[in-house]
């Protein structure tokens, strides 16, 4: 396959799962708003923090309210991590790597863009704002679908996962770094439960409130749900679940090639930083330094496999 | 301008429904005019999902649109096209021959046959060709001819696409539309199927690989300007459909003697190259130097037999609108045999007592640019204000030489599905055909471009022009 189609797809599938929790964060901060009394619009910045848009939001907007917040995140042209542009550029990358995929997964993604851009062509009031939301996670989930159900489980689809857990784990990692401190042991006395607004903020912005309870019952404490959402190796959007879909990814392409790369190292110490580590361990050597440096490794590593695949000339 | 009677209509003829069309005639009449209306537009949402959209140049709010599509297929005999194809093949078979001698010995020339100016000041004229050895002898491996009828036996050949024709994922994407839309119509009649075109494609184009690499098992690779381009849609479509790679200019790369793509394991050297870019842009280092689309160095390659580039470079002297007027001879001196197919009668401006019978007769002309496509840069003289054909005028007195000049044909009609029902439109054809060391192959049907504008006699789709399915029957 060619370098620049690896290129493409990996693209493709990074904004279709940006453009899904971007979604999902904008579904969590409305939820909150709606059902916590004495929140402010000022709750929105660590949401538009946790999408990684603040600072731009900042540079395009002189004071902080819900619908701009919104408006930022759904439809500002101006904001590349918009869903409006996650779906543009998706599609465009579709376009460009059509040959690489199937009839149905190409249908599904113009689809989704067709319907998406006429869903975002006008602000949202906030009566459709719901419905809204869930028809954006509806397009995503149909192009995940038809690509999980319709590819060749072959170097095309492991650059389609590669470009798919990157973003995720990119995605996790932000959204645990922005509310690290309401999970540091010493903000609490230790065992004790935090405020239901930041767990909840911290869960459902990872569609991860069900998955909890199944494993670690009703009560959220601290531990438990950075243990979850960082090692856990059943929760889908884990950092350990993610890396190792990359890594699996890459020992395939590795086999399918018959050569080993610079990556794939990379990705191996990356896994061990969060396969096997102890939860305690990481709280002691600090939370916010683990999360910038597994940040740091992941970007590293996703430099490593454009270099090593020959994304670009 | 002539009235409407004075068309020929393929489904209506003189008297009454002709025969290829009567089952789709009965059809029509029993089929209720609601649910007509609503398979068209479910015909629109399916192109639109499917994506075959087209790049507008110029217009950026309506950056793709679709063409136009209408549902009421238009129908040739079995009989009507075996004597089509025998013309196109003859036809094709000359151009081919045509091209070889231009680039070699130019026999047509020394036996005064084609005037020596006519290749030599001709900026579709390509020097660098000369002497070059194509692999398998085939200089135009996909050629589009467009035809159009003005009665019951009379077909003209209107124009040769010996470049790089387009249209042909039209011609698969109507058939495939038209058979989910209207399954029963393809259990009433028996259409010849196109849905080979693709692994015919492919197969012809692997029989053309230079004899010194991939024999076994070519490697093909279809060379696109890039997602802006009018055509992307149908650069991908074939790559796709052929199972080959759809390559970019920046993907490419001499190395080690032969044109190579980068892949993700390292460069892989390419025998066969379907270019739907411009002869100009293939090589900057050996045509336009800005050229950011081709590949440096691919046309040294080329010369000593290390790629196969299809159409050859150069193939644009053969479907040049001043030499479409000497096809005649040209397919009489390379064949022996007087042409199946006619031309249309075209005055060539170049000549000053030419020159002057088309300025006495603008009004009823259809005037040409040499080098002109796409329906621009052209004057039909019955349909034009007063204003236009000044205009003109002007410019032909300026560059006679840019200019042909055809009588203004009787285009058949074939109804399209309108609001207000049936209505006769003006349609043109174009087949597309394949030609190996292994054979001429003519994909049954072709693409069949409508004027949907009532009396307008301009098919092009950047002009308002729609497609229809075009069924062969067989019989």
């Amino acid at each position: 396959m060619l370098g620049r189609t690896a290129n493409g797809l990996y693209w493709m599938y990074r904004y279709l799962e940006r453009a899904e929790n971007t979604s999902r964060l904008v579904e969590t901060g409305q939820r909150l708003a709606l059902t916590r009394m004495g929140t402010s619009d000022d709750e929105w910045r660590p949401v538009l923090q946790s999408a990684g848009v603040y600072e731009a939001y900042k540079a395009h907007n002189e004071t902080l309210t819900k619908d701009a917040a919104i408006d930022w995140m759904l439809r500002a042209s101006a904001n590349p991590s918009s869903v409006k542009s996650c779906f543009d550029a998706a599609r465009a990358n579709a376009r460009a790597v059509r040959t690489a995929l199937t009839e149905e997964s190409w249908e599904a993604v113009n689809g989704a863009y067709i319907e998406v851009k006429d869903l975002l062509a006008r602000k949202l009031r906030e009566r459709d704002l719901p419905q809204a939301l869930s028809r954006i996670r509806r397009h995503t989930a149909l192009v995940r679908g038809t690509t999980h159900g319709t590819m060749l489980r072959n170097d095309i689809y492991d650059f389609v996962r590669i470009g798919t857990f990157l973003e995720r784990a990119d995605n996790t990692a932000r959204i645990l770094d922005v509310k690290y401190y309401v999970l540091l042991p010493t903000a609490f006395g230790v065992g004790s439960s935090i405020d239901n607004v930041q767990w909840e903020t911290i869960l459902s912005s990872n569609s991860a409130r069900g998955g909890y309870r199944t494993a670690h019952g009703n009560s959220p404490r601290p531990r438990e749900i950075a243990h979850f959402l960082i090692l856990d190796r059943r929760m889908p959007r884990s950092l350990a679940f993610c890396i190792s879909k990359i890594r699996d990814n890459l020992a395939y392409i590795a086999e399918d090639y018959g050569s080993r790369m610079p990556s794939h190292d990379l990705a191996d110490a990356l896994h061990r930083n969060c396969a096997g580590q102890d939860i305690d361990v990481i709280f002691n050597d600090g939370l916010h330094e683990y999360l910038q440096e597994f940040l740091g490794c992941l970007s590293e590593l996703a430099r490593q496999i454009e270099v090593d695949y020959r994304f670009t000339a | 301008m002539a009235n409407e009677t004075a068309y020929f209509d393929e489904m209506h003829g003189g008297d009454g429904t002709r025969a290829p069309y009567a089952a789709l005639g009965t059809w029509i009449e029993a089929a209720d005019p609601a649910d007509l209306r609503a398979k068209q537009r479910e015909a629109e949402d399916l192109f639109r999902l499917t994506g075959i959209t087209f790049n507008v140049y110029g217009r950026e709010e309506a950056e793709e649109r679709l063409i136009p599509f209408d549902i009421i297929p238009r129908v040739i005999s079995g009989n009507e096209w075996r004597r089509l194809t025998r013309g196109i093949e003859q036809r094709v078979r000359a151009i081919n021959m045509f091209l070889h001698d231009i680039y070699h010995r130019q026999e047509i020339i020394k036996a005064g046959r084609v005037p020596h100016e006519m290749i030599a000041k001709n900026e579709a004229f390509l020097p660098q060709m000369c002497g070059v050895n194509v692999p398998g002898g085939v200089y135009t491996h996909i050629v589009g001819i467009d035809l159009v009828r003005t009665g019951e036996d009379d077909f003209f050949v209107l124009e040769d696409n010996a470049r790089t024709p387009s249209g042909v994922s039209y011609m698969l994407e109507n058939r495939e539309t038209m058979l989910q839309m209207f399954p029963e119509l393809f259990s009433q009649n028996r259409v010849q199927q196109v849905e080979t075109y693709p692994s015919d494609l492919c197969a012809s184009l692997s029989a053309c690989t230079p004899a010194a690499t991939g024999q076994n098992r070519p490697t093909i690779a279809v060379l696109t300007p890039g997602i802006f381009n009018s055509a992307y849609y149908e650069h991908a479509f074939l790559a796709d459909q052929m199972g080959v790679e759809l390559v970019e200019g920046h993907d490419l790369r001499v190395v080690d003697g032969r044109v190579a793509m980068r892949t993700t394991r390292g460069y892989q050297p390419i025998d066969v190259l379907y270019r739907r870019v411009d002869d100009e842009f293939l090589d900057p280092l050996n045509f336009n130097p800005d050229s950011r689309l081709g590949v440096p160095g691919i046309f040294d390659v080329y010369r000593a037999g290390g790629i196969t580039i299809a159409n050859a470079p150069g193939t644009g002297i053969a479907d040049d609108k001043a030499i479409y007027s000497y096809m005649p001879e040209i397919v009489e001196f390379y064949t022996g045999e007087r042409p199946i197919l006619q031309n249309v009668p075209t005055h060539r401006c170049s000549d000053p007592q030419t020159l002057k019978y088309v300025l006495d007769n603008l009004a009823d002309l259809v005037v040409k640019e040499v080098h002109g496509s796409g329906g621009y840069g052209m004057l039909i003289g019955p349909t034009a204000s007063k204003k236009e054909i000044a205009e003109f005028r002007k410019k032909l007195e300026a560059r006679p030489g840019n200019y042909i000049a055809q009588p203004t044909l009787s285009l058949s009609t074939v109804p399209i599905f309108t609001k207000k029902g049936l209505a006769p439109r003006h349609v043109d054809l174009r087949p597309f055909v394949l030609v190996s060391p292994q054979g001429v192959r003519i994909t049954p049907g072709g693409l069949t471009r409508v004027a949907l504008e009532k009396g307008s006699l301009v098919v092009n789709s950047s002009q308002g022009g729609g497609t229809k399915d075009t069924w062969v029957l067989e019989d």
